[in-house]
């Protein structure tokens, strides 16, 4: 997606606090292997806790274990 | 009145329920309802007296004053539900012209007053957090926490939930989630900023980002049709009860009053961040039911998108809306807590009568000819 000027949407990366990683903006997102892994949504949301039942995505989790970001 | 909203069909592959269609009335639950029912379904004449709407505000008064619970008062819940339904269009049959009667909005002015005085008296409030995002974003969080591993609703859906309960549970989410998304955009031209961004970031989302078939409204019609139900706007209002219109009366209150912006945000928040585990929990239920990944899909599409929102929600767009405006804090919070309270009480009247063995519903599905599946 180009946005202003022709240029790429730059990725931004927010670190939730005591949460997930909030991503918008263009972004490969991949398996080791590089496989793409769908991103059905502009915005999203990676886990950073490990305990998503839907990794990489966030799937709130993190609350109900009272994940505390380092 | 034939309430019709279109939805898309797409999503499941399970034929369609036979059509019934939706009542071709709905029934008034009290005089002020009879009387609203009565003027909205015919074309404004101009003549005020014949059209019935003279005293209508005045009958909304008397409906008021002789109310002990207006949440749960079946005829104001739904007296609101039809006022706001004009400008929703919700209500197929009714007459265009009466949006904006200054009559039927003197009338939604007092019933409003009355159910916000309630709210305000029996929502409990929280201590307020310093105005800055970061502050309202961790105490909308901690407000939301007690019940975000699911409140009893989720967690009897995930359990124990019978087939009957999970169609009736979707009969009960109907009246908001086949219109999902809409009172919170009420809110759009009325935020600036950071906020007005944050909101609109979310509500794309919801409307399934530039894809009709992805609007959450329209896969919750998906799913109504995939359990055998009736997905047409309204088909089963006459089934629930004044608590459950409660819960979307207070969002378009919210929504549609400026001066409460705050609440309306708040009130996102607070949705979104009880969204992702009681929809997780939501899908187990349906699984364990024996329903198939297009029945679950709104399900678990909720899992993932509302773990975004919430953040975005929290943060940007209540949080941001503090820091900008500092005196609709207060509202922000209260809009939280609300959302908490009114769909407790809505959650409570389904969970309670599973619990007694009974429907939750107001009345049974199977007398009644040519509705539900
Ligand atoms: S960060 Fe949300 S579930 Fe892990």
């Amino acid at each position: 997606m180009t946005g202003m000027a022709g240029r790429v949407d730059p990725p931004q990366i927010v670190a939730c606090p005591n949460g997930p990683l909030l991503v918008r903006g263009d972004m490969d997102l991949t398996t080791p292997d590089g496989e793409p892994i769908e991103r059905t949504r502009k915005t999203v949301a990676l886990c950073r806790c490990g305990v998503s039942a839907i990794k990489p995505f966030c799937d709130g989790t993190h609350k109900a274990i009272g994940f505390k970001a380092p | 009145m034939a309430l019709t909203l279109p939805s898309d069909s797409r999503q499941t592959n399970s034929p369609a329920p036979e059509r019934a269609g939706a009542p071709s009335t709905s029934t008034a639950r009290g005089p002020l309802s009879d009387r609203i029912l009565h003027v909205i379904l015919r074309e404004p004449t101009g003549d005020d007296a014949l059209d019935g709407t003279t005293d209508l505000a005045a009958r909304a008064t008397v409906a008021v004053e002789a109310s002990t619970d207006i949440a749960r008062d079946d005829d104001i819940q739904l007296a609101l539900f039809l006022l706001y339904g004009l400008h929703y269009g919700s209500l197929a049959d009714a007459h265009d012209g009466w949006e904006w009667h200054p009559h039927l909005i003197a009338a939604r002015r007092v019933l409003e007053a009355a159910f916000e005085a309630q709210l305000r008296r029996d929502v409990p409030m929280p201590e307020l957090p310093e105005p800055t995002a970061a502050a309202v974003a961790e105490a909308l969080f901690t407000l939301t926490s007690a019940e975000s591993d699911g409140p009893s609703l989720s967690r009897f859906v995930a359990a124990k939930a019978t087939r009957e309960q999970l169609e009736e549970f979707l009969i009960h989410r109907s009246i908001y989630t086949l219109k999902e998304a809409d009172p919170h955009s009420w809110a759009i031209p009325r935020l600036t900023g950071r906020p007005k961004a944050a909101l609109v970031e979310i509500q794309a989302d919801e409307y399934g980002g530039g894809r009709p078939d992805r609007m959450h409204a329209a896969i919750f019609a998906g799913t109504m049709r995939g359990a055998g139900l009736d997905d047409t706007y309204g088909a089963y209002l006459d089934f629930v009860p004044a608590v459950t219109l409660a819960s979307l009366n207070q969002m378009s209150m919210f929504g549609l009053n400026r001066r409460l912006r705050g609440a309306i945000a708040g009130h996102l928040a607070a949705f979104e961040m009880t969204s992702s585990i009681p929809n997780g929990l939501y899908a187990r239920g349906f699984r364990r039911n024996g329903f198939d990944d297009d029945v679950c899909y709104y399900f678990d599409e909720h899992v993932e998108a509302d773990a975004v929102h919430e953040q975005i929600a929290g943060r940007d767009l209540a949080g941001a809306l503090a820091e900008d405006d500092p005196t609709l804090l207060a509202d922000i919070v209260f809009g939280a807590a609300a959302c908490l309270t009114v769909d407790g009480w809505a959650s409570d009247v389904i969970v309670e009568a599973w619990m007694a063995g009974e429907s939750a519903l107001r009345m049974p599905r199977a007398t009644t000819a040519g509705i539900g599946a």
